[in-house]
């Protein structure tokens, strides 16, 4: 059976309550970061080819700001925080109160902030999920990167690309409520888990996987 | 008459002609490598998106050829024959192989951006066909467009502004 042929839709729900656990928590510890109320929307997963992956994260030639991790342990795979730049450096002011340009790789406080962030956001994503399963996750140190998003994302593909040409998303954003929409801090996780990794979450979850 | 200008998009795991007065694009290579060849007296080109070394890599029954290295230059190369490309006078232009992020846990998959490079590079020294000139390596990542009327590959990256190459 070929890789997106595993996946029903009860597969997918599975995976849509992965994700709002993980951004339930990471949304709770970004409002005690910022003192101010996160939302999180309810998390999208879908199966997806490689180029509507990128679309989803706004088009592959799109700068982002991402912080970028692999979950080792009984489950591994790779993470993704993704921001604007915008909304990176609006972040950045909220948090420290400085105007910062997060395109300047020399600009310390914009990117120490921007690496804790992902930090926090991660780190409790991560947690939940790993609580939630009962698997044993831990996360790399994280990678704060401002690129494209096609060079970006493309790098959680590549265990998957041996196996699939599709992929599935995992992904959940997050916006604070105070500020109108165009305002807003909006920022998006993605979650790629590696293709041996969906057996022992499934399993953990309590869902027959398909093999 | 007005010819209209088109940019051909080539996407991950992809490969595709482009002839004047079109250019060909691709967007957003990180580790991935795009690899141009082209005949610049009949002014067509094609180019080729790919996301890993070998085909051999693979772990699935039906292959996407044009995701492996090998694969795809061998049928970018064909297509190009196919319509009407010399074979003596083809060319070489490549960029992208970055390599994004560094971890101390370092499987192979962190070099997969070199190992991709030499991957197109066996290759095109496999076909002799010779690599007039390249931008791959470091760590940014990369959208390119080749414009076959100039034989001209045009590389932005992010923060380190744009090359004609």
């Amino acid at each position: 059976m070929s890789f997106s042929q595993r996946f029903t839709d009860i597969h997918l729900d599975v995976l849509k309550e992965v994700g709002n656990i993980g951004a339930a928590h990471a949304a709770t510890a970004l409002s005690k970061l910022l003192n101010k109320k996160v939302d999180m929307h309810v998390p999208a997963v879908r199966l997806v080819e490689f180029d509507e992956v990128m679309e989803l994260a706004g088009g592959a030639e799109k700068e982002v700001v991402s912080v970028f991790l692999r979950i080792e342990g009984e489950a591994p795979g790779s993470m993704f925080f993704i921001l604007s730049p915008e909304q990176g450096e609006e972040f950045v002011e909220r948090m420290t109160g400085m105007k910062t340009d997060v395109f300047n790789p020399d600009d310390e406080m914009a990117v120490s902030a921007l690496q804790e962030l992902g930090n926090i956001l991660s780190g409790s994503y991560l947690t939940a999920l790993s609580d939630f399963t009962h698997l044993d996750l831990h996360p790399s140190v994280p990678s704060l990167t401002l690129d494209m998003v096609g060079a970006i994302l493309s790098f959680g593909l590549i265990e998957l690309s041996q196996v699939s040409d599709q992929a599935i998303v995992i992904d959940t954003s997050l916006t604070d409520t105070e500020h109108s929409d165009a305002e807003a801090i909006k920022g998006h996780f993605f979650l790629f888990p590696d293709p041996n990794s969906y057996d022992p979450l499934f399993k953990a979850l309590g869902v027959q996987s398909h093999d | 008459m007005t010819e209209v200008l088109q940019i051909v998009k080539v996407g991950i795991a992809d490969v595709k002609l482009g002839a004047i007065p079109d250019k060909i694009r691709t967007s957003g290579l990180g580790s991935c490598v795009g690899a141009v060849v082209y005949d610049e007296r009949k002014q067509l080109a094609g180019m080729a998106h790919v996301m890993l070394p070998d085909s051999t890599m693979a772990k699935q029954g039906t292959i996407n050829r044009y995701k492996y290295a090998d694969t795809a230059m061998d049928d970018l190369l064909e297509m190009l024959l196919e319509k009407g490309a010399s074979k003596y006078r083809l060319k070489a232009k490549l960029a992208g192989g970055a390599q994004m992020f560094t971890f101390k846990s370092s499987s192979d998959m962190m070099r997969i951006g070199p190992r991709n490079i030499e991957a197109v590079k066996k290759k095109l020294t496999q076909f002799n066909i010779p690599i007039i000139s390249e931008d791959v390596g470091g760590k940014s990542g990369r959208t390119i467009v080749f414009d076959p009327a100039t034989a001209q590959l045009h590389i932005r990256k992010v923060n380190h502004g744009e090359v004609t190459i």
